[in-house]
């Protein structure tokens, strides 16, 4: 990675516009965190490319003093696809929401994913539609009552660490919008990670789905409710820190350390390097009132990347090849003499 | 083994090869037209199959056929009707039997006309006289059996050896027009070079063939055409796909950019997909993506990236990269969409040529979405039109649509390959680095075309987007005044175009009393027919059109010298109705034809002299 010329703040990218967020909004602090892990990556501004595509998280870009692309509705990836397979010298990072990931942009969440292309992928999980005013998302826990369910939904949501490992995702992170140290934290390993990394932002809409994460956010549950996972560190939580996670049989247990016999030697360690996914597909979907949610980066496994892969490619035909432009191209193969 | 009483001199042939869709008649086609080719003629071809793989074999729906036209003239079409019809199956001569001229020669298959082939083609007794063909000269070859005959020492199964039975067919028609074998045998045995049984199989049929035609010579006389008087220089054979990404790869060279590919497979526009994934030897970045949309929007992404992009697609590909292609309007980015028209709507007719997608490329968007559009006319002018649609993207700094359609994209010609130094140099607009106050939307005062700052590039920071931008500074903006500028400059950016553009040439006479006007895939009959009404004294010109929006500047000028006009299209009318709105002073008879097939020339003079008698 290139250092930076001059050293960077997080005010060094903020762009001129005024940013137009509901007050409240989930979306100002994280905007908060991306710049300070911008500026702790230590590159140049120019390096940066931004990429969204349609709902209130995407106008995300304008407020940012990097290169910028507001594309269409639900085809980040693709866009994003393209920047950073034309220069893979550049950090793309594609902002995107549930809907435009997951219900509009499905099809290329999944196969930017498996096509492992070194993009670093913010996912504003509101579970609701904020910029068409409140109708349900893939992600919106069935039974959610909102404009177009006025009677609450009847389909099961999309649980976007599951999708991710399903399409075979080798980096997948978990953050709160409010948490700004953990998201700056995150942020910067998602960078780091060569190949396609995929965090999620649970977030507040304030306005239409206001205290979706309450349950597990509000400051006097929060420490009980979420387990934030560090790399070959014991999987314990709690104000007291005094419990943690087993595998009992084929699945995970909270336990209370102290009880039963359980001291921390028997706690699982976090192990994000894991290729067998079956482990971080249980931590993904840990949901209250069962597990705490987990927090951190779950899932980091490396693998060749499309961009590294397809510059390898051309280095090596171009390199075999007798054909060096296109009048020696028009010259090849089968031709003859008038 | 030349033996031969008779050898009657023409000046072109068309002979169609028939059969199942697995019978290897596309390839048979292409060997003779090859070999056509490396002894001196001009040729076109037409390749005519069913969008299933496999069809149901010996049935009529699943006939494929190639139809080659060769001559010692230039040669502008694959020719109406056949001179000679190959029919490997009975189903193959009821699916052809309509383009066959009067007593030409039918080769058929004897082994396969049996009672299950001919129940299968829907005849309940002999083809030959259900079809009234007794005045036609009719060769009953015995190919499959002489086929395994001719290797029945070599120990290989029935399948392998009924697969080469168009080698047979194929060494009949050198026979019959005094081909030499060498181009077909040296192919043979490049392609199988790992199979020498299959290579020695091959050969022995071919030439087997070529015996048949020699011992039962008395069937009929053999033909020569002499080569035909062509400019001297290096030849090969290109269709249109090729030619087409060819063309765009010679744009990245002559702008020093880079070229960037992203589609989805669809036929009849695949080829150019896999054309230029070849070239990873050039730098082609080639991305096979999900989906038609995810095609052009990586396409996008590549040319923001500062790549020359470029997707591929087919009719309702085009339609699924409508919204993305509003976005390239907006965010005046260079990309170049080449749509291969088959026939529609819908699925339609996948392997047919139709050119019915005009209204789709111009008008096919939401809001006022102006991109250049124009098309190219013959298989091997793909190649020029590709590279011109590439330079005016970068120079415009707009998307641009070049359609071409199914029936030029799979003919080939000969093409005498051109010097790259011959070609101009496209001039990006890409700032130079460390430029001062980059301005986004700030535009050159000619052309109009915006500034082009890609990610890299210090001190270049801006966003661009789909968002109605600020007619100066690029941010966002909702002010209604401002729209209306933007709108009226996207619009009038495009237009600018006419200033690159040739004028629209008139082959034939400058006046006269009727102008035919044409499109694209369509010249080398219109051409055909126009010349044949020439020769004949009539006081009929040709008017063919490659640049569709803008409009070449001189097009008033030309059409107010003919009596009447003609507009003649595989649609129903759009591009009379666009030259309605257009050129509105006039009056425009059509002719439209919506069959999957190209214009017959016959048809064409037809309706010309119609028009000419009214």
């Amino acid at each position: 990675m290139e250092e930076q010329t001059t050293k960077l703040t997080f005010k060094d990218f903020k762009s001129d516009q005024e940013v137009r967020w509901c007050p409240g909004c989930g979306d100002h602090a994280v905007l908060n965190s991306v710049q300070r892990a911008m500026a702790e990556l230590g590159r140049d501004k120019e390096d940066f490319a931004q990429v969204s595509g349609i709902g209130c998280s995407s106008r995300f870009p304008y407020y940012m003093d990097t290169f910028g692309f507001h594309g269409i509705h639900g085809r980040a990836a693709a866009i994003a696809s393209g920047v950073k397979v034309a220069n893979p010298g550049l950090s793309v990072w594609e902002i995107t929401g549930d809907g435009d990931a997951l219900a509009i942009g499905g099809n290329h969440f999944i196969h930017l994913i498996r096509r492992n292309i070194d993009i670093n992928l913010l996912l504003f999980n509101n579970e609701i539609y904020g910029l068409t005013k409140g109708q349900y998302s893939p992600t919106s826990k069935k039974g959610t009552t909102t404009k177009t369910s006025p009677f609450g939904t009847i389909e099961t949501p999309f649980h976007p660490g599951e999708l991710v490992i399903g399409a075979q995702g080798k980096f997948f992170a978990r953050t709160m919008d409010n948490n700004i140290k953990l998201s700056t934290e995150v942020f910067v390993e998602a960078a780091k990670h060569d190949g396609t990394s995929v965090v999620e932002i649970l977030q507040n809409c304030v306005i239409f789905n206001d205290r979706v994460y309450a349950e597990i956010n509000d400051k006097e549950v929060r420490e009980e409710r979420q387990i934030v996972l560090r790399h070959g560190e014991a999987m314990i939580f709690g104000k007291e820190r005094d419990k943690g996670l087993i595998l009992d049989g084929l699945k995970l247990k909270v336990v209370k350390i102290g009880e039963n016999g359980i001291t921390e030697k028997d706690i699982l360690v976090h192990k994000e390097n894991e290729n067998n996914p079956g482990l971080h597909m249980m931590l993904v979907n840990m949901r209250w009132p069962n597990y705490p949610v987990a927090f951190g980066v779950i899932r980091s496994v490396n693998a060749p990347t499309y961009d590294m892969a397809m510059e390898a490619q051309i280095a090596k035909i171009q390199a075999e090849s007798s054909i060096k432009n296109i009048d020696d191209l028009l010259h090849s193969g089968n031709t003859w003499e008038v | 083994m030349n033996n031969k009483k008779e050898v009657v001199e023409l000046e072109e042939v068309v002979i169609r090869f028939s059969g199942d869709s697995g019978d290897g008649m596309q390839l048979t086609g292409t060997l003779f037209s090859t070999t056509s080719a490396l002894v001196g003629n001009d040729f076109s071809t037409f390749p005519d199959y069913p969008s299933e793989i496999r069809a149901p074999q010996g049935t009529v729906g699943g006939v494929s056929g190639f139809q080659v036209h060769f001559g010692h003239t230039k040669i502008f079409t694959p020719g109406d009707f056949s001179d000679v019809l190959v029919a490997m199956n009975p189903a193959a001569l009821k699916a052809n039997k309509k383009w066959m001229k009067p007593g030409s020669i039918v080769i058929l298959d004897r082994d396969s006309f049996d009672e299950k082939g001919i129940s299968k083609a829907g005849y309940t007794g002999d083809p030959i006289k259900e079809e009234k063909l007794d005045k036609f000269n009719i060769i009953r070859a015995p190919i499959s059996t002489l086929t395994k005959e001719a290797v029945k020492d070599m120990g290989l199964d029935v399948k392998t050896v009924l697969r080469s039975k168009n080698m047979f067919a194929l060494g009949m028609v050198y026979w019959l027009y005094n081909r030499p074998l060498n181009h077909t045998e040296e192919f043979i045995q490049t392609k199988f070079k790992k199979k020498p049984a299959i290579i020695e199989a091959n050969i022995r049929v071919l030439k087997a063939g070529y015996n048949y035609g020699d011992t039962i010579e008395a069937m009929t006389p053999s033909y020569t055409v002499s080569p035909a008087k062509i400019e001297k220089g290096t030849y090969r054979n290109i269709n249109g796909n090729q030619a087409t990404a060819w063309g765009l790869l010679a744009a990245a060279e002559k702008s020093g950019l880079n070229l960037f590919v992203g589609s989805y497979p669809i036929t009849p526009a695949t080829v150019i997909l896999e054309e230029l994934a070849a070239r990873k030897d050039l730098g082609v970045k080639s991305f096979q993506a999900e989906d038609e949309i995810a095609g052009i929007c990586t396409t996008i992404g590549a040319s923001f990236s500062g790549l020359l992009g470029v997707t591929s697609t087919s009719g309702p590909g085009l339609a699924l990269k409508s919204e993305a292609i509003g976005l390239a309007v907006m965010a005046e980015l260079p990309i170049v969409i080449v749509n291969v028209q088959r026939g529609g709507p819908s699925t339609g007719l996948p392997t047919k040529t139709e050119q019915a997608d005009l209204m789709q490329a111009l008008y096919g968007r939401n809001g006022e979405s102006p991109v250049v559009v124009m098309a190219a006319s013959t298989p091997s002018n793909c190649f020029d039109y590709a590279f011109q649609a590439a330079k005016i993207a970068l120079e415009y700094m707009t998307p641009v649509i070049l359609l071409t359609d199914g029936f030029i994209a799979n003919g080939s010609q000969p093409w005498r390959v051109p010097s790259m130094k011959d070609y101009p140099r496209i001039k990006t607009r890409i700032v130079a680095a460390g430029a001062d106050n980059y301005k986004p939307y700030a535009r050159d005062v000619e052309t109009l075309a915006r500034n082009w700052a890609t990610p890299g590039m210090k001190g270049m920071e801006h966003r661009v987007g789909g968002l109605e931008k600020d007619f100066l500074k690029g941010s966002v903006s909702h002010d209604p005044v401002n729209h209306q500028k933007m709108v009226d400059i996207r619009e009038e950016k495009v237009e600018r175009v006419v200033q690159q553009i040739p004028d629209l040439e008139v082959s034939g006479e400058k006046e006269g009393d009727l102008l035919v006007i044409g499109w694209g895939g369509t010249f080398g009959h219109l051409h055909s027919a126009v010349q044949e009404m020439q020769d004949e004294g009539k006081k009929v010109s040709l008017a063919h059109f490659h640049h569709i929006k803008p409009l070449p500047g001189n097009v008033k000028d030309v059409m107010k010298k003919f009596k009447k006009i003609i507009v003649c299209e595989l649609n129903m009318g759009q591009f009379a109705n666009y030259l309605r709105m257009k050129q509105q002073e006039f009056t425009y008879a059509q002719f439209n034809k919506v069959q999957g097939l190209p214009f017959t020339v016959a048809e064409l003079k037809n309706e010309f002299n119609n028009l000419l008698e009214d």
